[in-house]
C-alpha cells in the first residue's frame, strides 16, 4: 500500500465538508463559502499531487476486504486522474457560479451539502480500482444528485426528479446485476487485469458477451445512450449550476467513463474487439450522436437544446473508443475532457442570460452580444469548439477521431462525422447569429424578459470569472494541446498503456 | 450446517463461563426492574447502565470465541436443558442489546414530550428487559422446551408493550396480536409434542441424529413452520402487522420489527436446518413466498398513506428476503449454502437497525409534524433535516443502494442466487429493490414539495435525534465493515 493517504484524502475533502456543511446554520454564508472554496482549492492541488506522482512512476494504492473476496480498492491511473482532474478542476469553477447563482435563494445549505456529495461521489468513481468499488460511488451519485435536481421544488422539478431516480436506479440495478454475475465468474476483477477475461477461452464468450451488454445497458442509462436518454432534457429543470456539472459533466460522464473501464480495463480492447463489440458500440454511438443532434434542432429553449446537444456529443466518447486502434482511443478519452470544458461554459451561459436578463428561449437572445459582451464570447467559444473548429479543443477531438475512423478502417465514421457537424453548426450558428447580429433590447429594439443588474460588470462577478475562465481553458486545450499535462497528453499516456502489452 | 449453528460445540467446563452467561441474560431484566422503580428522566443513565449486559457480553464472547463455541448442560430436576453460544449467538446477542439500548434511551424523552402522563409508562421499562432476555434466551437456546419459553415469554412481552398506551386502539391491536400469537404457539407445541412422541427427545442435536424421514416428521415441521412464520409475519401470514404499529409507541414499534418478528424466524431456519437440511422443495416453496412477499410487501407499502405503514409493510418486504436466504440454505451445494448463510446474517442484521433506525426517526417526523400521513411531509426538508436524514440513511440500507449493509446483504443473496441458478429470486431481488426505492422516495418527493404551507413545527429533542440517526448510520457503515462481524460467523465452526 504505497502512498494510501493521497486518493483517500483526496476523497475526504469533499466528503468530510458534506457534514460541516450540514451542521453549519442556513445563514452562515461567509463560513460555507470559504469551506466549499478552500476544500476544492485543496482538492485541486491533491490531484495535481497525483498527476505528478504519476509521471514519476509512483503508485497509490488503498483496500480493504468488505466481505470475503470482495475489496474496497482505489487505485490510481491516468484513466482515473484525467477524469478526477476534470471533475475537481470544475467543481471549483463550479462552487464559485453556484455561490453567485443561488445568491438569496432558500435550502442553500441542503444544495451545498448535496453538491459536495456528489462531487466526492465522482472522485471516487475516478479513482476505484474495480467494478464494486465502481458500483459504490456511481450509486451514491444517483442518490446525491437527486436532492439537487429536486431542488426547487415545483412539481415540474418533483417529476424530472421522479423519472430520473426511474431511469437512474433501474440502470444501477442492471449495472449490479452485471457486476455480481462477473464476479460470479472470476471474482474481483480489478482494473488493468484483462487477461482474467481474455483467459477464460472461447466456451465462455457467449455469456460474456451478454454480460457486456448488460452492463452497457446499465451504464449506457447515465451516459444517455439513445433511447436511454429521457431523463436527461427533463432533469434541466435543476438549477444551472447543476445543469452545468452534473449533467454535463458528473452524471453523463459517469456513464461514459464506466463505458471506457468497461472496454478498456476489465475486457480490454482486444477481446472487446474479438467478441465483435466494437462495431455494435459505434452503431450505437452513431445513432445517438445523429439522433441527439436532431433532437437538439428542434428545440426552443437554450437548455434543453444544450441538454440533447449533450446527449450527442457524450456519444463521441463512445465512437472514439468502438474505433479499434491508438488514434480512436486518444480521441475518445480526450473528448472526455474537452467535452467537459466547453459543455460547462455553454451551461454557465446559460444560466448568466437566465439570471441577469431572464432569458430563457432561443428567440429572445437578439443582441444580447452587445449587453453581456464576455458572456457572448464565451459562448462563441464553446458553441464553435462544439462544432469542431480550430483552435477551441473540439477541433482536437474531431481531428483524432478521423484519424482513428481511417486507422480503424471505418470510412463511414467519417461521414456521420461531417453529417454531425454540420448539424452543430445548424444548432449553434443561428444563436451565435442572434447574439451577435440581431439587434435586440441593447439596440433600443424591444426588451429583456426580466433584466436585473447583478453586477458591476455586465452580470455578477461570481457568474461571469467561471464563465471566462472555462473558456479561456477550452481554447488552452486546443492551443496547448501538444504540451505536457494537457489533456491530449494525459490521454495519450493512457493510450500508450493500453496498447503496449 | 448444524455446526455452523454452534449445536456441535464442546460442552463447557468452568463455572465462569456459566455466570457469564447467566448475567447476560438477567442483567437486562434486573435493570428492567430498577428503572421501573426509578424512572429515568434522561437518556445518560440507561446508556450508562446498559454498559453493564454489554460488558457481560463482552466477557461471554472473550470466554467463548477462542474455542469457537461452547455448550452448557442444565439440569433441573429430570429436564435437562441444553444451551450453546457461538459466533452467530453473539452477534444477535450484540445485536439485541444495541437496539434494545437505543429504543430505551430513546423513550425517556419520547414519553415526556409526546405521551405526557397517558399510558402504562412505568411497566415499559421491566417488559423491555422481559424482551430483551427472551430474545436472549431463543438465540441460546438448543433445544426445543428452551425455545418454546423464549417465545412464549417474547410474545407475551411483546403484547404487554403493546397495550401499553392503554387506548381502545391499542387494547384491540394488542388482543388481536395475542389471540394469533397463541395460535401460532399452539401450532409450535402441537409439533413439538409429535417430535417428543415419536423420539422421545427434545434437544436439537438428538433430533437431527435421531428424526427418520417420513410422514410424521413432515408434518411435524409442517406445525412448527406454521406457528413460528405466523409469529415472523411470513407472506401470506403477514395481514396484522401493519395495524399492531399503528397505535403502539414509536420505541416499542421499533423493538417489534427489528427484533421480535427475527426471532420466529431464526428458530424457523435452525429447526430446518436440523430436522430436514436437504429438503430442497419445501425449501423451494418458502423461497416463493418469500419473493411474492417481496412484492407484496412492496406493493402495499407504496400504496399506504400513513407514514407508520410504510415502514411496516416494508418489513414484510423486507422479510422476504430473509425467506429467499432461507431457500438458498436449504438443499443446496455447500458453496451457495456458505455466501447465503453470510447473506442471510447480514441482511438480517442490516435490516433490524435500518428499521429500528427507521420507527424511530418516523416517531420523530411525526411527533415534529403532528401528521401521522405521508402527505403531511410536505415541505419537511426545508425543518427537520435531521430526522429526514436519519430516515434517508436506513432508507438506503432498506433499498439496497452501498454503501450500507442492505448492498452487501444483497450483494451476497444474488450471487448466491446466481450460483444456484435460482433466476426467479433474481428477479424477486430487482424488483423488491425497485419497488422499495419507489416507496421511500415517494415519502421523499412530498418532503422537497417548497410551495405547502408551513405547519406548525414542534422541535424534536436532541436524545430522540441522536438514536434514531445513530441507527441508522450503524446500518449504513456496517456495509464497509461487513467482513468482521462475517469473521464471527466463519469462526463459529462448532467442533473444530
Amino acid at each position: 500500500m504505497s502512498q494510501a493517504w493521497l486518493p483517500l484524502a483526496t476523497l475526504a475533502t469533499s466528503l468530510l465538508v458534506v457534514p460541516l456543511i450540514f451542521a453549519l446554520p442556513e445563514r452562515a454564508w461567509r463560513m460555507r463559502t470559504a469551506l466549499n472554496l478552500s476544500a476544492a482549492l485543496l482538492k485541486v492541488v491533491l490531484v495535481a499531487l497525483m498527476v505528478w506522482g504519476l509521471y514519476q512512476g509512483e503508485s497509490y494504492r488503498f483496500s480493504f476486504t468488505v466481505v470475503q473476496g470482495v475489496t474496497f480498492l482505489f487505485q490510481v491511473d491516468a484513466l482515473g486522474l484525467m477524469f478526477a482532474g476534470l471533475s475537481s478542476l470544475l467543481w471549483l469553477a463550479t462552487t464559485v457560479y453556484a455561490i453567485g447563482y443561488l445568491e438569496d435563494s432558500p435550502n442553500r445549505k441542503r444544495f451545498f451539502g448535496f453538491f459536495s456529495l456528489c462531487v466526492a461521489s465522482t472522485i471516487g468513481i475516478a479513482l476505484a480500482g474495480n467494478l464494486f468499488t465502481f458500483l459504490l460511488f456511481y450509486e451514491l451519485l444517483t442518490l446525491s444528485t437527486y436532492p439537487l435536481v429536486v431542488h426547487r421544488g415545483h412539481a415540474k422539478a418533483l417529476d424530472a426528479g421522479t423519472t430520473y431516480l426511474r431511469y437512474t436506479l433501474t440502470g444501477g440495478l442492471v449495472v449490479l446485476l452485471g457486476v455480481v454475475a462477473l464476479h460470479v465468474m472470476v471474482g474481483d476483477v480489478t482494473f488493468g487485469e484483462r487477461e482474467m477475461l481474455a483467459d477464460l477461452g472461447p466456451e465462455a464468450h457467449g455469456l460474456l458477451t451478454v454480460l457486456f451488454l448488460i452492463l452497457l445497458l446499465g451504464l449506457g442509462v447515465k451516459a444517455a445512450l439513445v433511447p436511454l436518454h429521457g431523463w436527461l432534457p427533463r432533469a434541466m429543470v435543476a438549477p444551472a449550476p447543476v445543469s452545468a456539472l452534473l449533467h454535463a459533466v458528473a452524471v453523463v460522464k459517469a456513464g461514459a467513463f464506466g463505458i471506457v473501464r468497461l472496454v478498456y480495463d476489465v475486457y480490454g480492447i482486444g477481446l472487446t474487439y474479438q467478441l465483435g463489440l466494437l462495431t455494435l458500440l459505434a452503431v450505437i454511438a452513431t445513432v445517438t450522436i445523429l439522433y441527439g443532434s436532431m433532437r437538439a434542432l428542434a428545440q426552443q429553449e437554450l437548455k434543453p437544446r444544450l441538454a440533447f446537444s449533450t446527449v450527442s456529443q457524450v456519444s463521441y466518447i463512445v465512437l472514439g473508443i468502438s474505433l479499434f486502434g491508438p488514434f480512436g482511443t486518444i480521441a475518445g478519452l480526450v473528448h472526455l475532457m474537452h467535452q467537459g470544458l466547453m459543455k460547462v461554459t455553454l451551461f454557465y451561459c446559460a444560466g448568466n442570460y437566465a439570471e441577469e436578463l431572464g432569458i430563457h428561449r432561443i428567440d429572445q437572445l437578439d443582441g444580447a452580444g452587445r449587453r453581456m459582451p464576455l458572456t457572448s464570447i464565451a459562448f462563441t467559444v464553446g458553441a464553435l469548439g462544439m462544432i469542431g473548429l480550430p483552435p477551441v479543443a473540439g477541433f482536437i477531438s474531431k481531428w483524432y477521431l478521423g484519424m482513428g475512423a481511417v486507422q480503424a478502417n471505418m470510412p463511414w465514421v467519417i461521414l456521420v462525422l461531417v453529417a454531425s457537424s454540420l448539424l452543430n453548426a445548424a444548432y449553434f450558428l443561428p444563436i451565435l447569429y442572434r447574439l451577435w447580429f440581431r439587434p435586440g433590447p441593447a439596440h433600443g429594439v424591444g426588451e429583456w424578459p426580466q433584466e436585473r443588474r447583478l453586477g458591476r460588470f455586465e452580470t455578477s462577478g461570481w457568474l461571469l470569472w467561471p464563465t471566462v475562465s472555462t473558456a479561456v481553458l477550452s481554447i488552452l486545450a486546443g492551443l496547448l494541446a501538444g504540451l505536457p499535462f494537457s489533456p491530449l497528453d494525459l490521454a495519450s499516456f493512457v493510450t500508450a498503456e493500453e496498447y503496449t502489452p | 450446517m448444524i455446526d455452523r449453528l454452534g449445536l456441535l460445540a464442546p460442552y463447557a467446563t468452568h463455572l465462569s463461563d456459566f455466570s457469564a452467561m447467566m448475567l447476560v441474560l438477567g442483567l437486562p431484566v434486573l435493570l428492567g426492574v430498577l428503572a421501573a422503580c426509578w424512572q429515568p428522566r434522561r437518556s445518560w443513565p440507561i446508556v450508562a447502565f446498559s454498559l453493564l449486559p454489554l460488558m457481560a457480553l463482552a466477557w461471554l464472547s472473550f470466554r467463548v470465541l477462542p474455542q469457537g463455541g461452547q455448550t452448557w448442560l442444565i439440569e433441573l430436576g429430570s429436564l435437562t436443558l441444553q444451551w450453546r453460544a457461538n459466533g452467530l449467538t453473539l452477534l444477535l446477542l450484540l445485536l439485541t442489546q444495541v437496539i434494545v439500548l437505543s429504543s430505551a434511551a430513546y423513550a425517556p424523552a419520547y414519553l415526556r414530550e409526546e405521551i405526557g402522563s397517558k399510558g402504562q409508562q412505568v411497566w415499559l421499562w421491566p417488559l423491555q428487559g422481559i424482551l430483551a432476555a427472551s430474545l436472549s434466551l431463543i438465540w441460546l437456546a438448543g433445544d426445543l422446551l428452551t425455545l418454546y419459553i423464549g417465545l412464549e415469554l417474547m410474545g407475551l412481552a411483546a403484547v404487554g408493550l403493546m397495550l401499553l398506551p392503554g387506548r381502545v386502539d391499542a387494547l384491540a391491536a394488542g388482543m388481536r396480536y395475542l389471540l394469533l400469537a397463541l395460535v401460532g404457539s399452539l401450532a409450535f407445541l402441537l409439533g413439538i409434542a409429535l417430535l417428543l412422541g415419536a423420539w422421545g427427545r427434545l434437544d436439537l442435536v438428538g433430533l437431527a441424529l435421531a428424526a427418520k424421514p417420513g410422514v410424521l416428521l413432515w408434518v411435524a415441521v409442517a406445525l412448527l413452520s406454521a406457528g413460528l412464520l405466523l409469529k415472523a409475519a411470513a407472506f401470506p401470514l403477514h395481514a396484522w402487522l401493519a395495524p399492531v404499529h399503528a397505535s403502539a409507541w414509536t420505541p416499542v414499534s421499533a423493538l417489534h420489527a427489528a427484533l421480535v418478528v427475527k426471532g420466529s424466524f431464526f428458530i424457523v431456519l435452525q429447526l430446518w436446518l436440523v430436522l430436514v437440511p436437504e429438503a430442497r422443495v419445501a425449501a423451494w416453496l418458502v423461497g416463493g413466498l418469500g419473493g411474492a412477499a417481496v412484492i407484496w410487501g412492496g406493493l402495499l407499502a407504496w400504496r399506504a398513506a400513513k407514514l407508520k405503514d410504510v415502514v411496516a409493510w416494508s418489513t414484510v418486504s423486507q422479510l422476504g428476503y430473509l425467506l429467499l436466504g432461507f431457500s438458498l440454505l436449504i438443499g443446496t451445494t455447500p458453496s451457495v449454502a456458505e455466501v447465503a448463510w453470510e447473506g442471510t446474517w447480514l441482511q438480517l442484521a442490516a435490516h433490524s437497525l435500518a428499521k429500528a433506525g427507521m420507527f424511530l426517526a418516523t416517531g420523530n417526523l411525526i411527533y415534529s409534524t403532528g401528521e401521522s400521513h405521508v402527505r403531511g411531509l410536505a415541505g419537511a426538508s426545508r425543518r427537520m433535516p435531521l430526522s429526514l436524514l436519519s430516515f434517508g440513511i436506513a432508507a438506503i440500507s432498506l433499498i439496497g443502494l452501498p454503501p450500507s449493509a442492505g448492498f452487501t446483504a444483497k450483494w451476497l443473496l444474488l450471487h448466491a442466487s446466481l450460483e444456484a441458478g435460482y433466476w426467479p429470486w433474481i428477479a424477486a431481488l430487482a424488483l423488491g429493490t425497485l419497488l422499495s426505492a419507489a416507496y421511500i422516495f415517494r415519502v421523499f418527493r412530498y418532503s422537497f414539495v417548497e410551495d405547502a404551507e408551513p405547519l406548525d413545527y414542534r422541535r424534536v429533542p436532541w436524545s430522540m435525534e441522536l438514536f434514531a440517526l445513530a441507527l441508522a448510520l450503524a446500518s449504513l457503515l456496517l456495509g464497509l465493515v461487513a467482513e468482521w462481524p462475517l469473521m464471527l460467523l466463519r469462526a463459529a465452526g462448532g467442533g473444530a
